[in-house]
């Protein structure tokens, strides 16, 4: 089987959760003898990174001005939309991630062959970018959707499959091109991102992209549940494909050695965003320091709400017992990981939640917030409001209190072996072949 | 009626911390000062400014055959910074001193925020600088100012139980009312104390504003500086010219004519007949003080404020001034003098310069002198040091 997908981050292009989620995703695919040519709005050339073909959009793009100019107003009629937009990321928080990203550049090891390759990518990609993923975004999707449709003139595929709104109608233009099957991938809404007061124009590609697909694949179930109710989709056309974790590449750490011998570690791994709850971590974090001495809290990533909390964190004085390391690469965070005895994820709203499975690779126990996918696979974690930070911080004492209080008869491993990327990529195999037996 | 001219220097310059300094280092890692960084803008500041300024100095000096008199406040890490890297600049000063023209004016060592937290670390920290001078220029300083021309009653208190006779502050208009920073005054709470206040207007005009195309004095002359300074004449019998030392060929670039204006300046003022130069400790001695100076508030030289904001007051600064600070007893508990000389760079005053988040007017001044991308980025390298001083006391056996 031949797939034709768009996505928007694929390694090392990662920024959070959907480079890592495609990488896990059509590696195994590949293992299962799809065969997928993966579309990035902006790459130079063309990568093969573990077997998948990787090509860049911006090499159409700038021969197609003409169609450029039409598909917009085409957009601007059929969808209305007018404004700028953003993806996970606002404009400043993604040109931080962009410096971070340049100054780790030797973290990113999972093409190695290619270090070159990727090092001129990046440098171009920086340029490219500036500006893109801010105010205009929306240039950068309709550029991206003229890709669609030319790259379906072009290719040879079964199926097309397209990851989260901003390469929608990338692939509802393929679509219409070449009257492929569409299968929309959907790792977040804007619902999660922004709550109900969200950015109408994204929801409307959100939900042009979902009517115009003939099968959609949620996270989780919550995920499913916010397409059935908030974009007024048919329950049969969701199904919903888990993410996968990652088993390999463990970093092999003596905790006995470690700095904070004394100190239990805490950890927060993910943007400093509002959808990611770092508040609620940072306020918990306080209220348990007010009872523990021997714990340290480390709050890992970048985001738009770094300086608030950093300042709060100053205003109430736990600089001592509290830490930011700025934005990781891949090795500094398995280090990370590694280094911690206790995992919080407390986001407002997360489709899924693919953090609190790496860190049980590391054997430690996990707090995660109710408001998360992850949180229906995971039986015998503790489970929390986000918003509940009393809560949340007599669970972070008792967990660091006895240790014995999460432990099942399962071991982490055993659960996590369950969740391997080979399931994932087989269910998602079966919503292809039904799409393709349905025509 | 005679009016003194009286020029003071600040020479100072941080051991800047290392900008990878992050969370991975703390434990493993207790190097903190950036070196290279260090050593590059030493290297820069010694030929663009401290080389031919001195050179300068000394050239007027002798021309004036004791007529031209200044004086400096040499930091103490500016010092280990030269004796490390320059011996050659302190032999210059050395020279300058030893003609007799020039006053050494007493400071903290570590030019630190010291007094606003521990009297017991300030009067410590006077006293090693105090006998850093005696030993590398063979004089006893009888003036005092404090880091950035911070001042208060308090401070006055201090320093006339401690002998000295004569203190440097701001001329602030608030403390001032309606009367002329060109006299010598005394602090209300410490009348045995000579105090001599900067005219900012005067000495900004050198020191900021010279170059300012923008300026409408733009560009100032000699003739007209001096013409300035001689309107005092009548008026007024000190003017305090208080400056950074790097004021000439550094913030102000040699090209922008800052030496040349400086070399034909003396010659100008000594033109009046009623003008001279003298330094504080002789103008604190030929005049009688004219009235008291009342400060509660804390005074400083900085931003247009003259307070403390530059180094305090947004969460960031006080929560790293008492987490410095929460580590005085600890430190000086190891006996370890390493520690406690490592523990104390960390209190110079830069390290919260950095944190200000001031960004209008005053930030601009404030992103010229600041190493690092953001007030935020500056609180964490400076935190993530601490924590891994903290943690060293901690190995060490030491409750903290």
């Amino acid at each position: 089987m031949k797939v034709l997908m768009f996505g928007w981050e694929f390694p090392p292009y990662i920024s959070g959760g959907l480079g890592t989620a495609c990488f896990g995703l059509t590696k195994q695919l590949s293992k299962k003898n799809v065969a997928i040519t993966f579309v990035l709005p902006k790459i130079k050339g063309e990568i093969n990174n573990a077997g998948i073909r990787v090509i860049g959009g911006q090499n159409y793009v700038y021969e197609e001005m003409e169609e450029i100019k039409k598909s917009a107003e085409f957009l601007e009629k059929e969808i209305r939309v007018s404004s700028s937009l953003r993806p996970y990321l606002s404009f400043s928080t993604y040109k931080e991630y962009l410096d971070q990203l340049k100054k780790t550049e030797g973290e990113f090891n999972f093409i190695k062959e290619q270090v070159e390759t990727s090092k001129s990518l990046s440098r171009s990609q920086s340029i490219d970018f500036s500006g893109d993923y801010g105010d205009d975004l929306l240039s950068e999707v309709t550029r991206f959707a003229v890709v669609g449709r030319l790259l379906a003139k072009k290719e040879d595929f079964d199926v097309i499959h397209a990851h989260d709104w901003m390469t929608f109608l990338a692939g509802v233009e393929a679509k219409r091109q070449s009257g492929k099957p569409l299968v929309v991938h959907v790792h977040a809404t804007e619902i999660d991102r922004s709550g109900e007061n969200g950015n109408q124009d994204i929801f409307n590609l959100e939900k042009y992209g979902m009517e115009n697909a003939d099968k959609i694949i949620t996270v989780s179930h919550r995920t499913k549940d916010i397409v059935v109710n908030k974009y007024g989709i048919h329950p049969d056309k969701v199904s919903v494909v888990h993410n996968g974790v990652d088993l390999d590449e463990i970093y092999q750490y003596d905790k006995n050695n470690r700095p904070f011998k004394r100190d239990k570690i805490v950890l927060y791994l993910g943007r400093i965003t509002m959808q990611k709850g770092p508040d609620y971590f940072l306020e918990a974090a306080n209220l348990v320091l007010q009872r523990k001495k021997n714990v340290r809290f480390v709050m890992a990533g970048s985001g738009d709400m770094t300086r608030k909390l950093i300042t709060r964190m100053a205003d109430l004085r736990i600089a001592d017992r509290f830490h930011f390391t700025g934005f990781l690469g891949k090795t500094e965070r398995e280090k990370l990981f590694a280094m911690s005895d206790l995992y919080v994820m407390p986001s407002v709203s997360e489709p899924f939640g693919i953090t609190p499975l790496e860190a049980m690779r590391y054997n430690m126990p996990i707090i995660i917030s109710k408001q998360s996918g992850v949180a229906e696979l995971l039986d015998n974690v503790i489970k929390v409001d986000f918003w509940d930070i009393h809560k949340l911080a007599s669970s972070i004492v008792d967990v660091l209190e006895e240790p014995g209080l999460t432990e099942t008869t399962e071991s982490n491993w055993e659960i996590l072996k369950k969740m391997d990327w080979g399931f994932a990529a087989q269910k998602v195999i079966n919503v292809y072949s039904e799409c393709l037996s349905r025509r | 009626m005679s009016v003194s001219v009286c020029f003071y220097f600040q020479v100072h310059q941080p051991f800047r911390l290392r900008k990878n300094y992050n969370f991975f280092s703390i434990g493993p890692d207790h190097y903190y000062e950036d070196d290279k960084i260090n050593r590059e803008i030493l290297y820069k500041i010694i030929e663009k400014s401290y080389i031919p300024t001195n050179n300068l100095m000394l050239k007027l000096i002798k021309k004036y055959n004791g007529q031209f008199k200044i004086a400096f406040s040499i930091s103490g890490i500016i010092i280990e910074q030269l004796e490390k890297y320059a011996p050659y600049v302190l032999d210059s000063f050395r020279r300058l001193v030893d003609t007799g023209c020039v006053e050494i004016i007493n400071e903290t060592y570590y030019h630190s925020l010291c007094f606003l937290k521990s009297k017991e670390e300030f009067k410590e920290q006077v006293t090693f600088h105090k006998e850093k001078m005696k030993s590398l220029f063979g004089v006893t300083p009888t003036t005092f100012r404090n880091t950035e021309l911070i001042y208060n009653n308090e401070l006055a208190v201090e320093i006339e139980k401690m002998g000295y006779k004569t203190i440097l502050a701001e001329g602030v208009e608030r403390v001032l009312g309606w009367r002329s920073p060109n006299f010598v005054y005394y602090p209300s709470v410490a009348p045995k104390l000579k105090l001599l206040l900067k005219n900012y207007r005067l000495s900004d005009d050198v020191a900021f504003r010279f170059s300012n195309g923008g300026w409408p004095e733009y560009p100032l002359t000699a003739d007209k500086y001096a013409n300035w300074l001689h309107a005092v004449a009548g008026n007024g019998e000190v003017i305090g010219l208080f400056m950074d030392y790097e004021t000439f060929g550094e913030h102000q670039w040699a090209d922008t004519g800052i030496f040349k204006f400086l070399e034909v300046l003396p010659e100008k003022i000594l033109a009046h007949p009623d003008y001279c130069f003298q330094t504080p400790a002789e103008a604190a001695a030929t005049y009688p003080p004219v009235g008291p100076f009342d400060s509660r508030e804390y005074i400083s030289w900085a931003d247009i404020d003259r307070d403390l904001s530059a180094w305090l007051g947004n969460p960031l600064q006080d929560s790293a001034l008492d987490f410095a600070y929460s580590l005085e007893k600890p430190v000086k508990e190891s006996r370890d003098p390493n520690l406690i000389h490592t523990w104390r760079k960390l209190l110079t005053s830069d390290h919260y310069y950095y944190a200000c988040t001031k960004w209008f007017n005053d930030g601009d001044v404030h992103k010229y002198f600041n190493p690092y991308d953001t007030p935020y980025e500056a609180y964490m390298i400076y935190i993530n040091v601490l924590n891994d001083l903290k943690l060293s006391l901690r190995d060490r056996g030491i409750d903290c």
